[in-house]
């Protein structure tokens, strides 16, 4: 089974992001760069299956050239090949959508397995668009996944607003993976140095002649308003009356 | 255009590979362990299963065939979270597997290295004895040859990963005879544990390293075959002197994590404190130790990374080796005081972080050749 898994460069989110003084995007000096927790997950979810089931497992990415690091470090996990479609622009989600459409119809996957939203934009929206685009049903945030024993299906537990949805979709099929879904694996330092051999097939966005021109654009970043600091109350009494009557939430 | 501070994808890769271990798997146990003072067989299965032992290795021996300066940011990153289990892979890697790997017969690295490479045992390094430590040519052990036998009586104290259960044996220094010019003539000897008459006891009452394994060893009478013999015999002090060089990167990486960590302790608590109504990183006094830090936190990290390069490149890295253990180790130390001075009354109870890290620190200028040690190594070097 060939599986896709897409892996995105994103700003470390332990490390906290400032925006640039005049508001034009986030200050990136000093910055370090990971691959998005959530394709984490999906990475380690095609791994699992690829151990049981055979087959290959493709990481692909999209991003400046400095991405190779995100796609090696699928490939660390125990990916066997990957692919990077180079871009210093910007992509929306349906410019992102519309190059991971053109490496899919090339390479005909029978699986594609994304993060379910990148932690950066957190826009929750290229997997539902890629499946659109490629007319391939969708299960979005995947806490749990089966693959029929003829490997032409797959029940997914998507994890919903007060509980779980069941699904079974036939694949080729774009699955989004949610947090709960596994516990990635570290890329242990044996991984790492079989990585270096792994092969990255990397191309030029501009030479695959797609219009890619985002309709969603950045105007302004700003800082959240600060949180005032709260109070403290001498008793419980004071608690109650200042909720009654200040908040007014009893 | 020679001049590049990047490091590579892969060192990229590791470093956050295992920050995220260090962070997932040991920051969660190592205050608890450091109180019961024990060494702990989950982390370290852990840990090998990551492949921190025998990184330096060739995979033809099981080891996983990185540079030394990937070595370096692995410990580096295991240091910041916690000191005895940087010791365990410090010491695992450059004195038990070291000098295994470098001098070992192919018969003797095939026999060990595998094993230690997975991790499923550790090796030790016995050069220190209780009338011999920064003066380490004067071991009183002796080995005498018999038939087809070395005979070993002596005794070495303060033997990291020596005493526990997965301890498959040592490295010792032991006397072979006299040299031409009158000094002791030196060897180095593999010994596995369970030979008869060799016992080693785990040592207890640690300041620091307390969830890391400590042992004293006795030899009485106790009989090796002829080919435990490590390299040639005359070459054991070199070899001691030369694995100790390479001892002396890994003390320094575990400085280098050892500061790093109680900085990143002190940093956050001095934004989250208050006093007189704002954070007390706020107070320039505060700020300004926190700037000082930083910077020498940077400085480490360039030398250490540098010393590493060196050995990397085939390059002689004796001296930078010896600063960095020097520079490293003393800055863990001074970050360590601050960090705690930062926490006030806090930074001295059990239940804050940095109060180990305090206590770790000290090692760092003792072991591996201490501090006055370096210092003569370095001035040396230098010409004096
Ligand atoms: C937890 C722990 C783990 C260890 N692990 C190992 C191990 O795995 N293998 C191993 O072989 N050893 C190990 N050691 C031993 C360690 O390397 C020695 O303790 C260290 O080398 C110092 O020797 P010493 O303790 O005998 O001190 P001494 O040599 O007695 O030194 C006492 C003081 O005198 C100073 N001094 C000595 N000579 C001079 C001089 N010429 N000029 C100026 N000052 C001098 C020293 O710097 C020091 O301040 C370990 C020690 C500890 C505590």
């Amino acid at each position: 089974m060939k599986i896709f898994v897409t892996t995105k460069r994103v700003t470390d989110p332990d490390v906290k992001i400032k925006v640039k003084p005049d508001g034009s995007g986030i200050a990136t000096e000093g910055i370090d760069y990971k691959v998005n927790p959530f394709d984490e997950i999906a990475v380690e979810e095609a791994i699992r299956i690829n151990e049981k089931q055979g087959g290959e497992v493709v990481v692909v990415s999209i991003g400046s050239g400095a991405s190779t690091k995100e796609v090696r470090s699928g490939l660390a996990m125990g990916a066997q090949r990957g692919i990077l479609v180079k871009t210093d622009d910007y992509l929306d989600s349906l410019g992102t959508a519309t190059v991971l459409k053109k490496i899919v119809d090339d390479e005909k996957p029978d699986l594609i397995l994304m993060g379910k939203q990148a932690v950066d934009g957190d826009n929750n929206q290229v997997g539902q668009i890629l499946a659109d685009m490629l007319g391939y049903a969708q299960a979005c945030f995947a806490s749990k996944i089966e693959l029929g024993d003829d490997q032409k299906t797959a029940r997914v537990t998507r994890e919903v607003d007060g509980g779980f949805d069941h699904v079974e979709v036939d694949l080729p099929a774009v699955i989004t993976a949610d947090l709960r879904l596994n516990e990635p694996r570290y890329a242990s330092l044996p991984g790492i140095m079989k990585a270096k051999k792994k092969p990255i097939n990397e191309m030029e966005l501009s030479s695959l002649g797609l219009d890619t021109t985002p309709k969603v654009v950045w105007h302004k970043f700003s800082e959240p308003a600060e949180r005032k600091a709260g109070i403290k109350v001498p008793d419980v009494p004071t608690l109650v009356s200042k909720l009654k009557d200040e908040a007014k939430v009893l | 255009m020679a001049l590049n501070y990047d490091l590579s994808e892969e060192q990229q890769i590791l470093r956050s590979s295992v920050r995220k271990f260090a962070k997932d798997v040991i920051k969660p146990v190592a205050r608890e362990l450091d109180e019961r003072e024990e060494f702990s067989y989950d982390t370290m299965k852990s840990m090998a299963e990551l492949g921190l032992f025998g990184v330096f290795v060739s995979p033809e021996h099981g080891g996983q065939g990185l540079d030394y300066v990937s070595y370096i940011i692995a410990t580096e990153e295991i240091a910041r979270v916690d000191g005895s289990h940087a010791a365990t892979v410090a010491a695992g890697n450059s004195l038990g597997i070291g000098p295994l790997n470098y001098y070992g017969s192919e018969e003797q690295k095939k026999k060990y290295l595998p094993k230690l490479c997975a991790g499923q045992g550790l090796w030790g390094f016995g050069l220190t004895e209780p009338n011999a430590g920064s003066d380490a040519g004067g071991s009183q052990t002796t080995a005498v040859p018999d038939g087809n036998e070395w005979v070993i009586n002596g005794s070495k104290i303060f033997i990291t990963n020596a005493a526990n259960k997965i301890s498959m044996g040592v490295t010792i220094q032991a006397v072979t005879g006299k040299r031409p010019d009158g000094k002791k003539e030196l060897s180095c000897f593999l010994v596995e544990h369970g030979t008869k008459g060799f016992t080693a006891k785990e040592m207890h009452g640690k300041l620091m390293w307390r969830s890391s394994n400590t042992a004293e060893l006795y030899f009485e009478d106790c009989r090796i075959p002829r080919e435990n013999l490590l390299g040639r015999q005359g070459d054991g002090f070199h070899q001691m002197l030369s694995t100790l060089d390479g001892g002396r990167l890994s003390i320094g990486a575990m400085g280098l994590g050892c500061g790093q960590g109680a900085f990143d302790l002190a940093l956050a608590y001095s934004q989250e404190r208050q006093q007189f109504g704002r954070p007390i990183c706020k107070f320039q006094a505060i700020a300004f130790k926190l700037a000082d830090m930083a910077m020498e936190i940077e400085l480490a990290r360039n030398l250490m990374y540098k010393a590493g390069w060196l050995r990397d490149n085939q390059r002689p890295f004796a001296q930078e080796a010896a600063m960095a253990k020097l520079y490293c180790s003393e800055l863990a130390r001074r970050v360590s005081n601050h960090a705690v001075q930062i926490h006030g009354g806090y930074g001295l109870m059990k239940e804050y972080d940095v109060e180990r890290f305090y206590r770790d620190a000290k090692f760092l200028e003792i072991g591996e050749g201490t501090s006055e040690v370096q210092r003569i190594v370095i001035s040396r070097q230098i010409g004096c």
